[in-house]
Parts: structure tokens; sequence; C-alpha cells
């Protein structure tokens, strides 16, 4: 029976308090396969897989997972490493001090008479490098690079460990279209090689393209299992079996009615704010009317993310220089505060360390931004505060036992809809919201999707940073599109294809 | 939404388990009494002991608040000791040129506010480590305090200043069966404003639609409270009254849990601690929440610095040494993370109460700092690993 298995997954069950995050659930991968595991948020799809890995140690779960013929019982990852299985988590684990090579290495340097070969180790970097596809020099401190590269190191790391089973938790969720493609090749190729890969994802094309076998969670319950050497299965069909509801439309259907110009920047410069004389945002210069939706796209690195940061009150970067003119009117963003107060609203895209606190409740985090709206002379009106996070809670269907429930707790979709509500609290005209769907699910979407359209048919502007191409095509009536710190062109949505904007990056 | 209040039906067991932590350290507390109690033949309990313990403890206890919310904000102050030092040698100074108590108290928590505002600006626009620049001021206070004393202990010019620590308040000839009649008033009217607060809230609470816990865990949480108020009351009225400094320090522990509670700036210092950068992108103005934080830290520093020169009755240059540690210690005993966003007043209060307890009764059965030491250690590590352990058990906090 161990034979064709390397991995099963018996009846099993994990319990959080006041949730059972799964239930008696059934999962067997093969060996040398490519398994995706596929869910909604809060189906239990992390959970399960740190369940297999040890993060949750024996005895703190029911039911029985069987890795390699034999019954585990790790007591940390560190067991199940040795054991040949390593898990790539959403959360990138490295030090972000050091260099990529000590990152590699680290918890299992080479060692001559105890002492590390730090040579040994930078030579052996080389080939780890060239495999995941990573042109950096392995000297490179970790943080100084982009997500999707970390990620890289990441999986470098655990492919070092003569790993047996890799399990990917949404490894293309930071990634861009490209870098998402070489990570599928890479799976791909380590399937060639006798690999076990289990990917968690929710990117349905993705997960067609390399899947052999597709295993659906809801609700914490398995759901069902396909093979695909036996029969194929479509997109359509597998969401049914996330959601229990048949999606008609990815995209939410949106009348634009667009007004004048609200928001406007102009010859936005900002430089690195360790080195001071590398320019992030060269000359950028963008406009959104009201009633419009406009995306910002390009690839990683393509300065995005810190172009909006340093606009929304000098966020990110130093020396930022530029006009900012709103309904008009020049205005300067001393810091979020200033921003926030003139209109603008802005939601992270980094949820868990720059948009919520995640050790406090859900209400509190919904109205962090707005308490000066809900006091009078300092003093907190708390039944109004309950009443406009309830409010909130409601219209945005946050999914949460209580409002006293801490964010921590919530799924990540979830999550992102305590961060818009806080930002929506606030009322802002502008709105900028960076990656708004990264690792969360169809459903989740489809309704963040419609929280902007409605947002925009209120007469507020909305800016979308968006890495895939298709929903900034099919959300935004406008799509500006970046690289290397300079905006290369605008498209509007009936030129918009996927083609031309790689085209206008990369190309133009 | 607001038609008709739900009310949660919640056994007695789940809903003291859910409540544990909150409760653990009051339950420390009562422990320790106990067996202080027992292993002194109750004389810890006795109306002076009591009393004793909230006058010899208040000074800390009042550091405590301010401290948890440095704490709450993810920092720390080590320059108290010092600042009561030199803050209670210049009351002294400024008592002894003859202008009176409130204008001596009014200037103190002014020095204290404007000392405070000195490291507040270092640590929160300078961005330097609280942890450094109160290490720079621990220095910097204790030896100016130095040179403002001549390392010579500065005496008061009459007996009215030390009434603040180890005065009563009493009205003449107001007394109910020998027991001073203003304590057990207090009393009374502690009490009647407690059932009716809480009546009233859970009235509100119901007409807002809100869900409310059944009426007898509200009637239970009464009685406990009563009968808690009634013990210490009860104590006080037995001995000499109500202590001032029990007033003093009743009115710096309101005053802040409602702050923390109710106010604007208590949920900015919960928010800035909890997550500074998402904090400030949320359009919180984070600098100056750490600002306002450290300058309360320097107003309550004066007032403690005032509490123990009066108890004292002089102003001593080595006054207030490991005082710091004392109130730090009171925090992560009463509940407060060491990275920030968690603790409360009422915490502090009662983990300080805990070392102060353990101090009293150790003194009682004549056992030396030098145990005292090792008990209070092994407490402070004990009640975190506690707190520590049931939240990753229960994988909140």
């Amino acid at each position: 029976m161990s034979g064709e298995y390397i991995l099963e997954v018996e009846n099993l069950t994990k319990d959080f308090p006041g949730v059972r995050a799964l239930d008696t659930v059934q999962f067997k991968v093969r060996r040398g396969e490519i398994h995706c595991l596929v869910g909604e948020n809060g189906a239990g799809k992390s959970t399960l897989m740190n369940v297999v890995s040890g993060v949750y140690p024996k005895g703190t779960y029911e039911g029985k997972v069987v890795f390699k013929g034999k019954e585990t019982h790790y007591r940390s990852t560190k067991d199940s490493e040795n054991d040949g299985l390593a898990i790539i988590h959403q959360e990138l684990t490295l030090s972000p001090y050091l260099s990529i090579y000590e990152n590699l290495f680290l918890g299992h340097m080479k060692t001559r008479f105890g002492v590390i070969d730090w040579d040994a180790c930078l030579q052996d970097s080389y080939p780890l490098l060239e495999r995941v596809g990573l042109k950096e020099k392995p000297q490179t401190i970790v943080s100084k690079m982009s997500v999707g590269k970390q990620q890289l190191v990441e999986i470098a790391r655990a492919i070092s460990q003569k790993a047996e089973l890799l399990i990917f938790d949404e490894p293309t969720s930071s990634l861009n279209d490209d870098e998402s493609q070489k990570l599928l090749e890479l799976l791909r190729e380590f399937r060639k090689e006798g690999i076990t890969c289990i990917m968690i994802s929710h990117k349905l094309d993705e997960v067609l393209a390399v899947a052999d076998s597709i295993t659906i969670l809801r609700d914490g319950q398995s759901i069902i299992s396909y093979d695909l050497a036996e029969r194929r299965v479509s997109e359509q069909e597998i969401i049914r079996g996330m959601v229990g509801r048949e999606l008609k439309n990815l995209f939410p259907k949106k009348e634009p009615d667009i007004g004048e110009v609200v928001f406007e920047v102009k010859n936005w410069n900002v430089f690195h704010p360790d080195y001071h004389t590398m320019k992030i945002v060269e000359d950028a210069s963008f406009f959104v009317r009201k009633g419009e939706i406009v995306s910002f796209c390009g690839p990683m690195g393509a300065g995005r993310t810190e172009m909006m940061m340093s606009i929304f009150g000098n966020s990110y970067g130093f020396g930022a220089s530029g006009e900012i003119r709103l309904k008009g009117e020049k205005v300067e963003f001393k810091n979020p505060k200033d921003a926030i107060e003139k209109g603008v609203g802005y939601v992270s895209e980094d949820r868990k360390s720059l948009g919520l606190i995640l050790i406090q409740d859900v209400r509190t985090n919904i109205t962090n931004s707005s308490l000066p709206m809900l006091s009078k002379y300092g003093v907190l009106d708390k039944d109004l505060e309950m009443k406009k996070a309830e409010e909130y809670k409601d219209t945005l269907q946050i999914k949460t036992p209580s409002l006293f429930q801490l964010v921590r707790n919530l799924s990540g979709g979830n999550q992102q809809k305590v961060v818009l509500s806080r930002c929506l609290l606030a009322e802002p005209d502008v709105f900028i919201v960076d990656e708004p769907t990264r690792g969360i699910d169809v459903g989740a979407k489809f309704e963040i999707y419609s929280i902007l359209n409605d947002m925009v048919k209120q007469g507020k502007s909305v800016i979308v940073v968006s890495s895939e191409l298709a929903e900034a095509i099919s959300m935004s009536d406008r799509i500006y599109v970046m690289n290397e710190g300079r905006i290369k062109g605008v498209l509007d949505r009936e030129e918009a294809t996927q083609e031309r904007i790689m085209h206008m990056a990369l190309i133009d | 939404m607001a038609n008709g209040a739900q009310i949660e039906h919640i056994s007695f067991f789940e809903l003291a388990k859910q409540n544990m932590r909150k409760l653990s350290m009051f339950i420390m507390l009562g422990l320790i009494m106990i067996v202080f109690a027992i292993l002194t033949g109750g004389v810890n309990l006795t109306p002076r002991n009591i009393t004793n313990i909230f006058i010899q403890n208040s000074y800390i206890l009042i550091l405590a608040v301010g401290m948890v919310l440095v704490i709450i904000l993810g920092n720390i102050d080590l320059s108290v000791g010092s600042l009561i030092a030199f803050l209670g040698a210049l009351s002294a100074m400024i008592y002894n040129t003859g202008i009176g108590l409130i204008p001596t108290l009014i200037l103190s928590l002014i020095l204290g506010a404007v000392i405070g505002s000195f490291q507040a600006f270092w640590i929160a626009y300078m961005r330097i480590p609280a942890f450094i620049v109160t290490l720079a001021g621990m220095l910097l206070f204790r030896g100016l305090t130095y040179i403002i004393t001549n390392v010579t202990p500065i005496s008061l010019r009459d007996d009215n200043f030390k009434k603040i620590a180890s005065g009563s308040m009493e009205i003449k000839g107001f007394s109910i069966g020998g027991l001073d009649g203003l304590a057990l008033l207090v009393m009374v009217v502690i009490i009647v404003v407690l059932v009716w607060s809480t009546i009233q809230q859970r009235a509100r609470k119901i007409k807002k639609g809100f869900s409310v816990l059944p009426f007898k865990y509200d009637i239970f949480k009464i009685l406990a409270l009563s009968a808690l108020i009634v013990f210490v009351f009860t104590r006080f009225a037995a001995y000499r009254g109500i202590p001032t400094v029990g007033l003093v320090l009743f009115v710096v522990t309101a005053v802040f849990v409602f702050i923390t509670n109710n106010t604007v700036i208590g949920r900015y210092i919960y928010a800035v601690g909890g997550n500074a950068k998402s904090a400030k992108l949320s359009g919180i103005n984070s600098e100056q929440v750490v600002f306002i934080t450290h300058v309360i830290m320097g107003v309550i520093s004066g007032l403690s610095g005032l509490v123990f020169t009066a108890y004292m009755n002089s102003a001593l240059p080595q006054a207030g040494d490991g005082f710091e540690l004392d109130a730090i210690a009171s925090c992560f005993i009463g509940g407060a993370a060491a990275s920030g966003g968690i603790g409360t007043i009422i915490g502090a209060i009662t983990g300080g109460l805990v070392m102060g307890a353990i101090n009293n009764g150790m003194s009682l059965m004549n056992i030396g700092a030098d145990w005292q030491y090792v008990v209070k250690a092994s407490i402070l590590l004990l009640a975190v690993f506690y707190d520590i352990w049931s939240r990753r058990k229960t994988g909140l906090g």
C-alpha cells in the first residue's frame, strides 16, 4: 500500500476555538505527481498542509497522516523536513537581513570541524539558484529583492534539502504572469526528477496547466478528487465544487458613468529609501476621473506600489517630488493621516503587516482610521462605533463569529474585507487599492470587485494596482502600464488585451 | 438590525473558561493573600496591614499605570526611578519655599510633563529607541538629583506634605459603631453606583439591540466586586479611614481606565503598539501618539515622586532606585505583552498588588529581602509563562 501513494491523509479533523477547520478530510497524493489543492478561503487548505508538515504537532488533531507508508509523528516542521517534506509558505520565512546564500543554508550549513564553510555554501548556492532561475548574486541581501525573487530563494532552499515532497502554498500569488509561468515550469521540472509537488492555488488556469490530480476542499471537508489522466475537468466544474454554486461571471458587470478629473498626479519622482540616488519612480503622470476605475499594470518591480505609497503621504521612499491635484486644487500630503483627511484612501498589498493590526479585533480594525469621526472631544462613542462596524460587516459580508474576533483568526478574503471596511468608513473620494485580490479565492474576489464597482457607482474614483492582467482588463475603464519606474502608456478598456499590455510594458 | 436584544446563553463554566486569562491575575492575588493569611495566622488581613499594603505600594502602583501605557506602545521606560528622585527633590525644594501644597503638586506635575516631553522628543521624533533614551535619562536624572541635592536628603519644612502618603480622609467625629463613618459611606456609595451603572449599561445595550449575557452573571459580577469593596473598605474603616493616597490612586486609575477604554488617544496607543506601520497607514499620527504617551509617563513620575517624598517625609537622593523594574514587572504580571499592543490598567494595578502582597506577607513572616527577590522573580516568570502558554493554547491574543 505504500508504493503508489507518497502521502495519505485519513479522517483528519482539526479544531480551533469555535471553528472546525478540518472535518474528516481524506486526501491522497501519488508518488511523483503534481497534486493541486483548491478551495475557497477558509476552506482549510493551509490548515491541512500545516498538519501534514507538522506545524500543528501530532496530538493537536484527530485522524491519520501517512507519509511514505509510515504514520507521521511530527513535533515540528524540523521533523518533517528531515523526513523529506518541505513546505513553502505563502508568507515568506527568510531572514531579511541575511544574504541569499546565507538564507539558503540557514539551519544546515556546510561545516568543517564545526566551523561553517562559507565558501562551500557560496559555491553550492550557484547551481541551486540556477535551478530555480534566479538571476541574482548569492551575496544579495534578501530584503533588497522583490517578493517574487525572495520566493525563488525559498524554493531553492527547499530543494537543497533533498525534499521528496514539496508543498507550495499559493506560490504564484505574489508573482507576475511571467514569473508564474516560470514557476509552473519549475514544477514540471521537479516532476521529471521524481519530486512530488502539492500546490495550493486560487488560479485555476495554472492549476489546470500543471496538475495531475486535483482535490477540492470546501468548508473543511474534502469534496472530491479528480485524476486528470482519467478525464478532463473544466474551470467551471472546479469552481462549482469549490463554492457549491455556479459562478456565472468571474467579474461583475459595470456600467461606467464617468465624470470630470478628480485626482491628478504630475511628474512624480521618488528615490529608493536607502539608496538616495536610485530612482524608483521617474516622471510619472496620471489622472483618474469621477466614477472611474483605473488599473496600473506592469511586471514586479515596475514601481507601482512604491509610487502609490509615496503619493499616499510619503509612506515610501526618499525625496518624493511632483504635483498632486485633488478636484483641481493643488494639495500636499504630509503623512497618511493628511491624505486620509483630504479624501484619499489606500489599501496596502501587504494586508498582514501593513493593513491590519492582527492582535486586535474586527471592530477595532474597521474603525481605526475613523476614530475622530466617531468621537466627541476625544471621547469615543462606543455604541456608534459598534453600529458602524456592524454596518460594514453586513454590507461587505465579513464572515466572522463576532466583531470581537481577532482578525488574525479570519481567512484572507475576510481580512481583506476588514481592511476595505476601514478605508471605506473614512469615506474617501479616491480609493487606491493595491493588489486587492492577492491570495484570496474566486468567490471573495467577485465580492471585492463588486465592492469596488459600488464605490464608483457612488461617484468615487478607484485606482487598482493589479498583477493579474485578466482582472485589470475586465475591471477597469483605463489601464496604465508601468515598467522600470516609468509609465509606458495608457490603454482604454476596449483596446486592452493581455498581449498589448505586456508588449507596452516590455517592448515599447 | 436594532430590534430586540439577543441574550447569549452560556454556561457559567464556559464563561469562566473564556475569561480565564483575564481573571487569572485576580485569582493569583487572592491565592497569595490566602496563603499568607494561613502562614501569618491572619495578620496580613488585619485593617492596619491592608491599609499599609496600599500605602507602601502606592507610588509603584501609580508608576505602573503610566508604565503599562508605555509597554502597550511597545516601548519601555527605564528612567522613572531616577525621575522620582529628581522630581521628588524638586517638589521638596518647591514646597520648602512655602508656596503651599496644591501649587507644589501642580508645579511637580508640570515639571514631570516637561521632562517627559524632553525624552518623548528623542523617542518620537528623533526615532531613538525608548530603551536607549530612557537609559540615558536614568543616568542623567540620577546625576542631576545628586547635583541639586548635594547628595544629602532634603527635609520638608512641615508635616503637611507627608499627609499625601500617610494621611487619611476623615470627618471629625463621624463614626459608626467604632468604624470610620466616611469610609463606610464611600463604600455604600461605590456599591450603589456599581449596581446602578451595571443596570443602566444593560438597559442601554438591550435598547440598542446588542447582545447581552444572562442577568444572573451581572448579579454575580456585582456580588463579587461588592464583596471585594466591602472587604477593603471595612478594613480601612476599622483602622484610620480611607488613606489619602488611596484616593490619589483611585483617581489616577479611574482616569486612565477611561482613557484606555473610551478615548481616541487610548485606542491609538493600542493601535500603534499592535502594529506601528499599519497604524501609520491607517492615518494615525504615530509620532504624536508616542510623544503623548511618554509625556504622560513623565507626569505620572512627577506624581509618584511627590507621593514617595511624602511617604519618606523627605526627598532622598537615592530615592526610586529600582522602581522602574518593579513597575515594569507589575505590568507583565498583569498580562501586558512585551511586544506591545496588549495590556490593561487594571492588570498593571493587580500585578503591582501581587508584588506588594508578596513583599508584605514575607516581611510579616520576617523573611528578608533576599528571599523576597527570589519569590518575586518566580512569580514574574510563572505569570508571564502562564499568559503566553494560555495564549498559544487558545490561539488567541
